[in-house]
């Protein structure tokens, strides 16, 4: 289920967290130092210090889906309010009514995330499954109007805007130049993401894990599986508030969309594309989430259609999403069998790439007859001007489809064969191995997850 | 009592029309216990195929072909994606009609444009269906049709006298969800097909052993309850607004509606929906606060509060968000819904 076990996954757990752990958080630290300077302008910054916000938030959405097996429907409801309480503590630190320094201020959108998903929680932990999937959504829809009728608080449809610069400096920081900002939202990133991994160790994490697989045994082991679901709902708001309050320190506005439903919705998407059965897929989807949203709407109008149906072809293929294609292939190669790969994997790209242009060229043609101006009949694609007003670019695009999806799926046949046939020995020597190497908590889940992914 | 009159049946249509979708939900629910996500899509592509259809030969032909166009791409994402899904448990298939719903949404504003398309009502339901006369000389009286103009004006300034028309598309929504619904539980009692499935509902694998085709049962299920939903789409699309907006405004109640009624309780989502729609209905035309409440019973306000909003608030104002209001309060106080059985 982690990172760290999953990438010791022939190692037996009792070994003392070693070198691997240790490279592994170290890289990361290294990442999250180095990073702004490698990508030195603000614009870049921004897009980075949004990561580092991301990634908290995804993380905190793991800790119920990935971890508690609770599809949230609202979970922007907790980062939401966390950046709306951050945005109230920053207007009491500009006027000196709330003497705390500015870099307290994600505690603070943490600890009001925690009491609303305290307050909130209640109702909705009381169930599992599907029933509490659909009271997420209740309460998402309940909380959303809200803002909006309460402009005291919320400040109606414009949100409320606040000046980071306006407190005392501390130490001489004054949070003017995004890289301060930049390096505050990247310490808190490590840190959080430090104590999530650590939660997954806890006994309380350990019995969540549990309460996701059977949760009727772990009711007769004596827990109470409402109370386990209820605790860790909370402590995973704490979590989503202090992404909120970052962002509250970041965009220094609170409007009404960052408690709606579609902030709630970007969280379960990428979430779930990043992997929600390992620790660190999350982080993943929260990179992608970001760019995404920063990269590809400036390339595509279209491309929230895309990444509907690349969630949805993750959902049927690879339930386990990105990390899991990773991590099996991480397995591959640990077993030196990733060279009889390569071919096949060569070819699907080639396949897709054929594929999705001719099925791209086809989606921005109607974009650009549906949203060009009148009388406009030229779509621009991969430098090409095509027009959408004669049947040949419709014509080779509709063929050009065809032939790849043709392609496409006579290869994926004979990947999935020699994909099969590379996951069969590797099953086989592992299962041999069994007796005395003992397969670490989690390892299991995650090569069953793992073969459920089989493409 | 013209004004009750009226907004009670404005209620009671726009809860059947919450049934005409939920029903489709909760069979679904029921028998294959996968929550659609993407049932209000469906619901929005009927009526957008609908409009369609009648751009080309006509409303009366796209009331019937639409709901068979939306069943049959419902039975074809069942047989695709869904049964896929299916070994992977109950989350992934929540996922992916949540993925759907999504690229649903995407594919309507790419076909169709991100503003509204003007889905109008034929002819012959134009106009209204009733008009409720209030006379302070001679009562109520029912007018079928629009009252002539000479009823509703008094010659007399001391007689007062108010007309409620009733639109006929309401009333032909009525009408519609009313014949669905008695079909539909003809269909389950009466018939042998409705056997089979009440049958693979309870008994999925003894139904399998004499030889139905269990699968298929639930394709065919999921085919009927997303044509259910492009039928109230066809009708809810011409009454309401026919816009890429109308799946998320009608989802979430349906939800709603499905957890108030009891998860898989066909006669408590009945009722919850046509709860929903009068608590709703009502909700809109009234005008209360709290300030008005406080100043009906006399008490005494400081006047720092007086300009709070949350005072000022109208029920009108926080009808959206009654539904979820009134689906905490059911979990708190019966958990299991109004008829449902189990506890989820």
């Amino acid at each position: 289920m982690d990172a760290a076990p999953a990438l010791a996954a022939t190692r037996p757990v009792t070994r003392p967290a070693g070198r691997g752990r240790l490279l592994v958080w170290g890289g990361y630290a290294l990442l999250l130092l180095l990073a702004p300077l490698v990508l030195p302008t603000n614009l870049d910054r921004s897009v980075l210090t949004q990561i580092g916000i991301g990634i908290v938030a995804c993380l905190s959405y793991n800790m119920l889906l990935g971890q508690g097996g609770m599809l949230s429907f609202g979970h922007a409801v907790y980062t939401g309010l966390g950046t709306f309480v951050a945005v109230h503590a920053m207007l009491g630190i500009a006027d000196r009514s709330f003497p705390v320094p500015m870099s307290l201020v994600p505690i603070v959108g943490g600890c009001a995330g925690m009491f609303f998903a305290a307050l909130l929680g209640y109702v909705t932990t009381k169930k599992a499954g599907t029933p509490f999937a659909m009271i997420t959504l209740g309460i998402g829809e309940l909380v959303a109007p809200m803002v909006l009728i309460v402009p005291e608080f919320f400040g109606g449809e414009g949100g409320i805007a606040v000046n980071r610069t306006a407190g005392p400096p501390v130490l001489g920081i004054t949070f003017g130049p995004q890289i301060q900002v930049y390096y505050l939202i990247a310490i808190y990133t490590f840190l959080c993401t430090a104590a999530m991994f650590a939660f997954t160790r806890t006994p309380l994490g350990r019995v969540l894990n549990a309460v996701r697989d059977n949760p009727e045994r772990v009711e007769f082991i004596g827990y109470s599986t409402q109370r386990v679901r209820y605790l860790s709902f909370v402590i995973a708001g704490f979590f989503a508030g202090i992404a909120g309050g970052m962002s509250a320190l970041h965009f220094e506005i609170a409007t009404p969309d960052v408690v709606g439903a579609a902030r709630s919705g970007a969280y379960l998407l990428f979430t779930f594309l990043g992997g929600a059965t390992f620790f660190f897929g999350p982080i993943i989807g929260a990179v992608l989430m970001v760019v995404g949203f920063a990269l590809f709407s400036e390339i595509t109008k279209a491309w929230q259609l895309y990444l509907g149906l690349i969630f949805m072809f993750m959902v049927m293929y690879a339930p386990g999403g990105i990390a899991s294609l990773l991590m099996m292939n991480v397995r591959v190669a640990a077993h030196r069998k990733l060279h009889r790969l390569w071919g096949a994997y060569a070819l699907l790209a080639l396949t897709a790439v054929v594929m999705l242009i001719g099925f791209s060229a086809i989606i921005e043609m109607i974009y650009a007859r549906q949203y060009g101006s009148v009388g406009d009949t030229q779509a621009h694609f991969l430098g090409l001007t095509l027009d959408t007003g004669s049947a040949v670019p419709w014509l080779v695009a509709g063929v050009v489809t065809a032939l790849g999806f043709v392609a496409f799926e006579a290869v994926r046949r004979r990947f999935a064969a020699v994909w099969g046939a590379v996951q069969g020995e590797i099953e086989a020597t592992m299962t041999f191995k069994e007796p005395n190497a003992a397969v670490p908590e989690g390892g299991q889940a995650a090569a069953r997850q793992a073969n459920r992914g089989e493409p | 009592m013209e004004f009750f009159t009226i907004s009670m049946l404005n209620g009671l249509s726009y809860g059947l029309l919450l049934f005409m979708l939920s029903s489709g939900l909760t069979l679904i629910f029921s028998m294959m216990g996968v929550l659609n996500f993407a049932h209000a899509s469906f619901y929005m592509l009927g009526a957008y195929v609908a409009y369609t259809i009648a751009l080309f030969i006509g409303f009366w032909p796209g009331l019937i072909v639409a709901p068979i166009v939306v069943g049959a791409l419902g039975a074809l994402f069942e047989r695709t994606c869904l049964r896929r899904v299916h070994k992977f448990g109950h989350v992934p298939e929540l996922l992916i009609t949540f993925g759907l719903s999504f690229v649903v949404f995407e594919l309507v504003i790419l076909t169709w444009g991100r503003i509204g398309v003007e889905f109008l009502p034929p002819p012959s339901l134009r106009g209204s269906a009733f008009t409720i006369v209030n006379s302070s000389l001679s009562g109520l009286h029912l007018v079928a049709g629009a009252a002539p103009a000479a009823m509703c004006t008094a010659s007399d300034p001391a007689v007062h006298v108010a007309c409620s028309q009733f639109p006929a598309t309401r009333a032909f929504m009525m009408v519609i969800a009313l014949v669905m619904l008695v079909s539909l539980w003809l269909l389950l009692t009466r018939t042998r097909v409705g056997l089979v499935i009440q049958s693979a509902l309870t008994h999925p694998e003894m139904v399998e052993a004499l030889g139905h085709n269990v699968p298929r049962v639930f394709m065919l299920v999921f085919g009927a309850g997303t044509a259910l939903a492009g039928l109230g789409g066809v009708i809810g699309g011409m009454t309401f607004v026919t816009e890429p907006g109308m799946a998320a405004a009608v989802g979430s109640v349906i939800f709603v509606v499905v957890v108030v009624g009891g998860m898989g309780s066909l006669a408590g989502a009945f009722i919850a929906s046509l709860l929903i729609g009068v608590i709703q209905t009502f909700a809109v035309g009234s005008d209360a606060s709290l300030l008005s409440l406080a100043q009906s019973l006399h008490l005494k306000i400081a006047p720092g509060l007086v300009d709070f909003s949350l005072f000022k608030l109208s029920i009108a104002q926080i009808a959206p968000i009654l539904p979820y209001l009134f689906l905490v309060l059911i979990l708190i106080f019966r958990p299991k819904g109004l008829l449902g059985t189990r506890e989820g």
